[in-house]
């Protein structure tokens, strides 16, 4: 046996031949959630410079570091006032449960902060559980109408996301149940996709007249947000300025999804470092910056990351995956009534997969309970025990994002800023415009 | 960025409510964009020249009535009420209507129709191409021809086209009138003061051959 020959091909490993062996027995691309699972760089390649002989620190445990977030300024009457920089991602009901939406909306508002609906239109769970709510305009329109537009805090009209930019939803025909299908208008159990462009508008200078009719609409009360999905940031950022956003969410490639295709999430789009520098640029480039609030999201995972996010330029982040994760995503068990944690691993093992590595959000049948239709298993999550897991992961970073600022000297998270951090490596300091550890050093910039 | 409708939409939205008004005339719109949108409440509104962009958008129960031209996506995401124009609609008319009726007496341009989902559109001359991309639910009425792509991936929605239809798009089949598809076809035109007979058109839905993944139409996704 020892005589066998094994030697690996890195160009055609064991994943990719059965890659190309599934394609050629089915003919189908594959289909998946969550975001990718490449290595990208991250906010892992950046560390902070936190205060020492040269900068002064505050006292961590005493010393107030104010957190307070204000969005959409520029125009709206009604701006927004979060307690925290920290906001929920628009995730849609129909890739999650009704009880999933309000646990994230009780979360949300004994936070302080947002959540925001997705593409499927708003539900009276979470409008009724959330204090401040951010109303989702998708190219779709599933579900949209002018009551809601009415009743929400802001409007965020989506051009792109992260995990697909430049392409539309999925909801595959098992999460379609009935309330599923008569909110979107559809058929129910069919595989829905959702369009990848707006049905009233194209280019930016029409996206610049259907911002003016939202605030028409709503008596130029509420923020207007544009989301783009990471990939050419500098320019979408200066259209989505020039069309008179009040706050731009740019979402970068490690952003979540319900379900697309693998190829997408993994070879579209750039990083979320790469996104916020651009984006920032382009800010400040136009002269714009803190008059227009920018949200960074795609793969926000710790106050680590919200810190590092916010130093590079950003006023608040946007998360999906990391609140699916809280909620129990990938978790071995769930939680009864009586707090009681039930093993789930047979369901997992059910869908092919095991818990920490599940991205089956498309198939509808989560085993927790978070990302599913099926009437059995969204009970498996209580809007309460949600809410309390949310709550505990937000509060959680927002200690750790403090503590960061308080050791580079800042009173408010606000003024963390690009010279408290350093780069580790080349590629991050290239793609994040930050000097390279014990350099003055920005690959790239001709000028430093 | 205020626009010069701005002050006369909120009047729209918050004076009509309790007032006796119920016939309002707009006069010199000068193409402005937004004009009457957002309305939820039973007015005649009568706008006496050429209306911008997404005239009436998200309308409610407002019948609105356009003696004139309009640009993009009249009566977009329409819920109720109805919109009239009297001459020629660009395009995006009635985009993602959710309910409610829009009339264009004239010919409509690219997209009339696109992704609506309840809404009845009656076009008394021709619609451009791709016209009810991804319609999902109400009736498209076509007097005129219509351009390429017709009902492209449509979902439950019915247009029914009396003129030439230069192509369907994917999915799209062309299907005989049914006895309910006359009374129904006869109803809106009736409505919108069209006198042609049901028998002239022909009825364009979905031959459902999308609605799950089909790895034999790699092409139609």
């Amino acid at each position: 046996m020892s005589n066998l020959s094994k030697e690996p091909s890195f160009l055609f490993g064991e994943d990719t031949i059965q890659y190309i062996q599934h394609a050629a027995a089915t003919g189908l691309y594959d289909i998946r959630g969550l975001g990718a699972k490449r290595y990208l760089p991250s906010f892992d390649d950046l560390l902070f410079l936190a205060g020492s002989a040269s900068r002064y620190p505050l006292e961590g445990y005493r010393e107030k570091c104010t957190t307070t977030t204000v969005l959409g300024t520029r125009f709206a009457k009604k701006p927004i006032e979060l307690k925290i920089p920290i906001t929920i991602a628009g995730m849609s009901f129909g890739s999650l449960s009704a009880n999933v939406k309000e646990a994230l909306g009780l979360a949300a508002t004994e936070l302080g902060t947002s959540t925001t609906t997705g593409d499927g239109g708003m539900t009276s769970e979470e409008r009724l559980s959330s204090k401040t709510l951010v109303y989702q305009c998708l190219p779709s329109r599933y579900g949209f109408n002018p009551d809601d537009v009415r009743r929400a805090d802001a409007i965020e009209l989506v051009i792109g996301q992260g995990a697909k930019p430049g392409g539309g939803g999925m909801l595959l025909g098992q999460k379609i149940t009935a309330r599923v299908a008569q909110m979107r208008t559809l058929p129910a159990g069919i595989d829905q996709r959702s369009a990848c462009r707006h049905p009233d508008w194209t280019g930016p200078d029409d996206l610049t007249i259907k911002i003016q009719e939202l605030r028409e609409i709503t008596d130029w009360q509420v923020p207007i947000y544009i989301k783009i999905g990471a990939t050419r940031v500098f320019n979408d950022v200066k259209l989505a300025v020039h069309a008179g956003a009040d706050v731009v969410v740019v979402d970068g490639m490690q952003g979540g999804t319900a379900a697309t295709q693998k190829v997408f999430i993994e070879h579209v789009g750039v990083p979320t470092l790469v996104a916020v520098q651009q984006a920032v640029s382009a800010l400040e480039e136009m002269n714009m910056k803190d008059k227009v609030q920018l949200i960074v999201s795609g793969g926000i995972r710790s106050g680590a990351d919200v810190a590092k996010a916010l130093a590079m330029g950003a006023d608040a982040v946007s998360i999906g995956q990391g609140v699916l994760f809280a909620l129990g995503c990938n978790s071995p068990t769930w939680i009864d009534h009586d707090g009681q944690h039930i093993d789930a691993t047979e369901d997992y093992i059910k869908l092919g997969t095991m818990p920490g590595f599940c991205h089956h959000c498309h198939t509808g049948k989560c085993p927790v309970g978070v990302t599913t239709q099926d009437e059995i298993l969204e009970k498996r999550l209580i809007p309460e025990v949600g809410a309390r897991r949310v709550k505990n992961y937000f509060k959680t970073l927002n200690m750790e994002l403090t503590t960061i600022a308080r050791a580079c000297g800042k009173s408010n998270v606000h003024h963390l800023e690009r010279e408290d951090l350093v780069a580790l490596t080349v590629e991050s300091a290239a793609m994040a415009h930050i000097p390279l550890a014990g350099t003055n050093w920005i690959p790239g910039l001709k000028e430093i | 960025m205020y626009g010069q409708f701005s002050d006369m939409n909120q009047y729209l939205h918050h004076n009509l409510d309790k007032s006796n008004v119920s016939n309002i005339r707009i006069i010199h719109p000068d193409g402005a964009h937004s004009i009457a949108v957002g309305l939820d409440v039973p007015v005649n509104i009568e706008i006496e020249g050429h209306a911008g962009y997404f005239c009436a958008g998200m309308n409610k129960q407002a019948n609105v009535t356009i003696n004139g031209n309009v640009g993009w996506s009249v009566a977009e995401n329409i819920m109720s009420g109805m919109v009239r124009v009297k001459g020629y609609a660009s395009e995006c008319a009635g985009a993602s209507g959710h309910g409610g009726t829009l009339i264009i007496e004239r010919d409509a341009s690219l997209r009339c129709g696109i992704s609506m989902k309840g809404v009845d559109i009656i076009v008394g001359g021709s619609v451009g191409n791709f016209s009810a991309f991804m319609a999902q639910d109400g009736h498209l009425v076509v007097c005129g021809d219509a351009g390429d792509g017709l009902g492209d991936s449509i979902y439950e929605a019915i247009i029914y086209v009396r003129g030439k239809i230069k192509s369907l798009g994917a999915d799209a089949r062309i299907e005989p009138l049914t006895d309910e598809d006359h009374k129904v076809l006869a109803k809106l035109l009736a409505l919108a003061g069209f006198k042609h007979d049901t028998k002239e058109f022909k009825r364009v839905a979905s031959a459902r051959q999308l609605y799950h993944w089909n790895a034999d139409a790699n092409q139609e996704y």
